[in-house]
């Protein structure tokens, strides 16, 4: 159920989304998205590099964030502004858990808005992708 | 300490627009992007079920601005690598982060022009080494004139 503006507390959780990347994931962010760096799908080239595996790309994680918000609103609201920086690497076939609370709910130029944190967590509980997204309900 | 990478030709490309390109937004494109993210509500898929929603038609997930149109002949546009140079040559590149504002809504038929420019250079020294940090904003105007999105991104280079 999307959540509506009544239900929006500040300090409330969303509900987490759980994703797991296989290689072959990252080959369709690939295609879906342009990226085709070939540390995102190319073991050799990776650890070429320096890295110790291929990675997640960033914007993966940044498009799991922003299906996390868009699940948690549905068509109660749209995405008004959202982003994250890249702070720890992902790697495949590990749990990447997408977590948000809300920090702030309030009503501006007759908007009624809600701002939250948002993050990715990796199987250490470390907070690889922080960021932050502000949604406006209908 | 380290030479600076950064040089008088880097600042002096600050604020400076590119040229635009176009990145059209089309159902093909949407619907493999929202697979690849692993998307599972309708708008992202279906046209009617985008309607029934109150959008123009499929919806641009979020983070998807248009593909751009590819052109083999045309020169390659690389604003992270491209233009004025640091003072040494940097290898490696990693992504900083991504931040996007919307102002409308993207839907399945638009045709986006984008244009970018640096907005920002900065270097830290990081568990990496010495870093180049880039800040790039890219403004997205749909063909209604309308600007719909700005991202901001951050490149690292190292």
């Amino acid at each position: 159920m999307a959540a509506t503006w009544n239900d929006v507390k500040e300090g409330m959780s969303i509900p987490e989304l759980k994703k797991n990347c296989s290689t072959q994931q990252l080959v369709l962010w690939a295609a879906g998205s342009g990226d085709f760096y070939q540390i995102h799908y190319d073991k050799d080239f990776a650890t070429g590099t320096g890295l110790s595996n291929i990675i997640v790309h960033g914007a993966l994680k940044n498009a799991f964030l922003g299906q996390l918000v868009h699940d948690w609103i549905g068509n109660s609201g749209r995405i008004k502004s959202y982003g994250c920086s890249y702070r720890g690497m992902d790697y495949p076939n590990e749990d990447i858990v997408c977590k948000g609370v809300v920090t702030k709910k309030y009503e501006k130029g007759g908007e009624k808005l809600a701002d939250l944190e948002i993050w990715t967590e990796n199987p250490k509980g470390q907070k690889t992708t922080p960021g932050t997204a502000t949604v406006v309900f209908k | 300490m380290p030479e600076p990478l950064i040089t008088d030709e880097m600042r002096a490309e600050i604020g400076k627009e590119s040229p635009p390109w176009t990145c059209e937004v089309d159902k093909t494109a949407i619907r493999m992007f929202a697979r690849s993210v692993g998307h599972t509500d309708p708008i992202y898929y279906d046209s009617a079920a985008a309607k029934a929603a109150g959008y123009r038609d499929i919806v641009a997930p979020p983070g998807y601005l248009g593909t751009p149109v590819f052109n083999p002949n045309a020169p390659g546009r690389d604003m992270m690598r491209g233009g004025a140079q640091p003072s040494r040559p940097l290898k490696r590149i990693l992504n900083g982060g991504t931040e996007i504002e919307y102002f409308d809504d993207i839907c399945a038929g638009d045709v986006l022009t984008a244009k970018s420019h640096l907005a920002a250079v900065e270097e830290r020294e990081g568990s990496i080494g010495q870093m180049l940090i880039s800040t790039n904003k890219t403004v997205y105007t749909n063909q209604a004139g309308k600007v719909v999105a700005i991202m901001t991104g951050t490149g690292i280079r190292y």
